[in-house]
């Protein structure tokens, strides 16, 4: 296990709320995350998984600690440097799908790539177009987002995630808004991506089952990790 | 189609909410465009009105003033008295000693353009038992036509009849109506040197300024100066037109240095007339500008509505890795578009409304509405309406740059 590359670690984060009192929502927080892992972040309401994958996400910087990506310090970093490191490293995956609703869900999933600039118009459209064949919404291409299903919108959403081969993809609670059938595609999306892309998921979740079929698992109740699971222990990584 | 991702955006959402963009830019459109206009009246009438003040007065005059004596002459040793006067108007003449040769260094200056020396007389003009006062006005007619161009305004004979004939007259046409005289009938005109002529009309000239219509004639130089009994070396006045109008000053400094004489620009003279003027630009400037300032808010507020209504969108969009410049630049770019479409609608409406005025008929000396297509206003109006719908685009477009996208995926 410890040959294994880390992708992301965290050193003491700690979180506190101001309003209405000081608070702390999430206390000495301490993990790796190896490449290839898929990791879900579970407990009750109110125990800071969320609150802590928003401090992994690099959007919020309001925290105490240190926190690593790929071994490279992110903490202390400018906005716009975030920014670009959002851009090209990590993918979002919300509950609630967060389309832009003006465009097509082609456009949808291009907007990231194209932000990024690293290839041309074409490359980003046929790229785009890989990872809607890979979630099997190619025919949807042209729809705008507004125009899709629920469980179609988060694909279109998982594709967008994808679009830069981020090596994290963070995702709050992708399948609170999903019916068993959709959450089990989503689901297997996920497996593919973690064991045959090699990317790393790290995934906040309510949903017991869902924990369960992650590689490891990882509790917390006010704001600290009260215990770790590895599931799964027979799949050869 | 091969955009940029921020040009892409701002592109799509401009598109998708074409209403709100078209009212947008109406807005700016009536800002830009009452603002042209209305400046463009103001520099017509401006225009217009310092026209009227170069039909008798040149850029800079060259004069002598008049005199006051000193009050007190001082003794001129111990046993004389003290002599006191009265302070008053010295009795010298008021003529221009050697005005040939000031004449000629005036012109031979480089920013002279024209300049011409003039006598002026209290004129009386008689037909049997009626009067008329007036103004004499002693010229070389050629000269002073080409610099006031008196010739336009000949309603009866030709400036050219007055060239050489030491007994012609051109008169206003107040003075031919009240004494009943027409071209090529005699007027006796009289001066208050108490010199009397029988002088032949030769012309007749409607100003449209009746000051001037029920006052003015013109004569020979030489003839003036038989009015006022001086010899050919009298002028009262050099006149001197400059190459730009509004630098008067400078040159006259220049001028005065040249000679003893009174050196006064224009704007000294009708000074009245130009802050009457200054005050008028000023009231118009302000109501336009105030009004583009109210095209601003249009701006400000739909495109922080806007982002209001798009809150989740910024979020979304800073989640996937555009940075707090690129909301700027997304939303800046919509004003701007917005600002363009509009301030060039705002350009054509207020061409359209220059046209319309321009061809409205005022009557009097006016004639039609003085006002014309300006370059430098229409490239002012542009300048202004972009640059104000830019800023009234930043301050919204910071606001969604500073949006916390954590608090927004929180709720």
């Amino acid at each position: 296990m410890k040959n294994r590359e880390i992708v992301l670690n965290t050193k003491g984060i700690g979180k506190y709320f101001y309003d209405p009192v000081k608070f702390k929502a999430i206390d000495d927080i301490n993990f790796d995350v190896y490449k290839g892992e898929f990791l879900t972040l579970v407990g009750k309401s109110g125990s800071g998984k969320s609150t802590l994958l928003y401090c992994l996400s690099t959007m919020d910087t309001a925290y105490e600690g240190e926190l690593y990506i790929r071994e490279e310090k992110v903490t202390g970093k400018k906005p716009n440097e975030l920014a670009s490191i959002r851009n090209c490293t990590i993918g979002f995956i919300f509950q609630f799908h967060y389309l832009l609703p003006e465009f097509s869900c082609l456009m949808n999933i291009m907007l990231p790539a194209l932000k990024l600039n690293k290839y041309t118009y074409e490359e980003v459209e046929h790229r785009a177009y890989e990872k809607m064949k890979l979630l099997d919404i190619e025919d949807q291409a042209l729809k705008p987002a507004s125009k899709l299903s629920g469980g179609q919108q988060q694909r279109v959403a998982i594709a967008r995630a994808l679009i830069n081969d981020p090596a994290i993809i963070m995702c709050d609670e992708p399948t609170g808004n999903l019916d068993s059938k959709n959450t089990q595609i989503v689901f297997e999306i996920f497996q593919r991506i973690c064991h045959e892309l090699g990317q790393t998921i790290i995934a906040v979740t309510h949903d017991l089952d869902f924990a369960k079929a992650s590689d490891r698992t990882i509790e917390l109740a006010d704001g600290k990790i009260i215990s770790t699971h590895e599931n799964n222990l027979g799949i050869v990584r | 189609m091969k955009r940029k991702a921020n040009v892409e955006i701002a592109i799509t959402h401009i598109v998708a909410r074409r209403k709100q963009t078209f009212t947008a830019a109406l807005g700016v459109t009536i800002g830009v465009g009452v603002y042209l206009f209305m400046n463009s009246l103001s520099a017509g009438f401006s225009k217009f009105s310092r026209d009227e003040i170069f039909k008798n007065s040149a850029h800079i005059k060259i004069y002598k003033n008049d005199e006051i004596c000193s009050p007190f002459v001082p003794k001129s040793n111990q046993d004389n008295i003290n002599v006191i006067v009265n302070p008053q108007i010295t009795t010298l003449s008021k003529k221009i000693i050697d005005p040939e040769n000031l004449l000629k260094v005036v012109k031979s200056q480089s920013y002279v353009t024209n300049a011409i020396s003039q006598v002026y007389f209290d004129a009386f003009y008689n037909r049997g038992k009626a009067q008329i006062r007036g103004t004499g006005n002693g010229v070389n007619i050629i000269d002073y036509d080409a610099m006031f161009s008196t010739g336009k305004y000949m309603v009866a004979g030709s400036i050219n009849n007055l060239q050489g004939n030491l007994n012609g007259i051109i008169i206003g046409s107040g003075i031919a109506e009240k004494l009943n005289l027409g071209i090529n009938e005699n007027i006796t005109v009289s001066s208050s040197f108490g010199i009397v002529k029988v002088m032949k009309i030769v012309g007749i000239f409607t100003t449209g300024n009746s000051m001037n219509d029920q006052a003015k004639s013109y004569v020979n130089i030489t003839t003036a100066q038989q009015f006022i009994k001086e010899g050919p070396s009298y002028v009262s006045t050099i006149f001197v037109n400059t190459p730009n109008a509004d630098k008067s000053v400078y040159y006259a400094e220049r001028l005065q240095q040249l000679t003893e004489y009174t050196v006064e620009d224009w704007k000294t003279t009708s000074a009245d007339l130009l802050s009457g003027d200054k005050t008028r630009s000023t009231l118009m400037n302000s109501i336009s500008l105030s009004i583009l300032l109210m095209t601003a808010f249009i701006i400000y507020n739909l495109l922080s509505s806007t982002i209001m209504q798009k809150i989740n969108d910024i979020a979304i969009l800073k989640a996937t890795g555009f940075s707090g410049r690129d909301v700027i630049s997304i939303f800046l770019m919509e004003a701007i578009i917005m600002g363009l479409i509009g301030t060039i609608m705002g350009l054509v409406l207020g061409a359209i409304l220059i046209w319309i005025m321009s061809g409205i008929y005022m009557g009097g000396p006016v004639g039609y509405f003085p006002i014309s297509f300006e370059l430098s206003l229409f490239t002012q109006s542009f300048v202004l309406g972009i640059v104000i719908t830019t800023c009234a685009g930043y301050f919204p477009a910071r606001n969604a740059a500073n949006v916390d996208p954590v608090e927004i995926f929180r709720k």
